[in-house]
């Protein structure tokens, strides 16, 4: 158990069912399913004016809004746990900016082409019993190991 | 107080708890993701297995036993899509930048939260992305959504 969880298992438990409350929260009150990424598409469209633009289906212009409470809510949280669980002292990462931008940019490209991410995905899709977000995040986790793995023996 | 505004402060109230819930798992420092990717550390299993039982019972049993949210509007429910190879290229382009940087959409804004501000950069990249792909599609790229 120990070589599998370094450092425990109750941060990363407690952390997983507070997550599933959040979600199940949104989904009792307003049916809503929380997947993240579509905001990064939905968020385009207040800036695109041509009307059969992919960025202006209907799917993206009447979700556009409640999608910003979601990813304001999510900044929220991690204050609140930055300022009373761990005292206001934030780390910084040391990862590249390389990689952050490129490693981005492909998380953009690729959840938009998926229609969904972890959230959207892995855990909302998977809670439906959807099997294209079970097809999806088997695909996302074995490339994203690959991957890992890859980019440590390299850098 | 009109349905609308109660119904976007339930929503960020929910998404108060997402967020804290990342934060407090680690799944918003992208070390601890990547250190689960190079299959050194299991503990993100459990964030989306705990995550993923609770929202099991919630979706599979509360459009039973609700008529409706108690905000109004309706449940949504499984749209039973057949999959197509949109998913798994989309997904595996999606794992490459995961494994690279650590990042999905979820836990980036949940780094802001907690000050880690170069995350900043990778939400910038996901922007930059999801034109990139929305322009692909204007220009006739098939998809799905």
């Amino acid at each position: 158990m120990e070589s599998l969880f370094p450092l425990g298992i109750e941060q990363y438990l407690v952390g997983g069912l507070l997550v599933g409350l959040g979600i199940s929260f949104v989904y009792i009150m307003t049916g809503l399913v929380s997947g993240v990424s579509t905001a990064f598409t939905s968020t385009w469209s207040f800036f695109s004016r041509d009307t059969t633009s992919f960025f202006r289906r209907e799917k993206f212009l009447s979700s556009r809004t409640w999608r910003l409470s979601l990813v304001t809510g999510l900044m929220l949280g991690a204050l609140v746990y930055l300022v009373f669980i761990n005292g206001g002292e934030s780390t910084v990462t040391s990862l590249s900016m390389t990689r952050l931008f490129f490693g981005g940019l492909l998380v953009g490209i690729g959840t938009r082409m998926a229609a969904g991410c972890p959230s959207g995905h892995g855990i909302c899709g998977n809670a439906m019993l959807e099997k294209t977000s079970f097809i999806s995040t088997v695909t996302f986790l074995s490339v994203g190991i690959v991957v890992a793995l890859l980019t440590q023996s390299i850098f | 107080m009109h349905m609308n505004t109660k119904k976007h402060i339930a929503i960020i109230l929910g998404g108060t708890l997402f967020g804290f819930g990342l934060a407090y798992s680690g799944a918003a420092v992208p070390e601890i993701v990547l250190s689960f990717l190079r299959l050194e550390d299991f503990g993100l299993v459990l964030v989306i297995g705990g995550a993923l039982l609770v929202t099991l019972i919630t979706f599979q049993l509360i459009p039973k036993l609700l008529s409706k949210p108690l905000l109004n509007g309706t449940f949504a429910t499984s749209s039973r899509l057949s999959v197509s190879k949109w998913n798994v290229i989309g997904a595996a382009v999606f794992g490459a930048g995961w494994g690279i940087s650590g990042l999905c959409p979820g836990t980036s804004f949940a780094a802001i939260g907690m000050g880690n501000w170069p995350i900043l950069i990778g939400i910038i990249g996901m922007f930059i992305g999801a034109y990139v792909y929305g322009t692909l599609r204007n220009k006739g790229l098939t998809g799905i959504e």
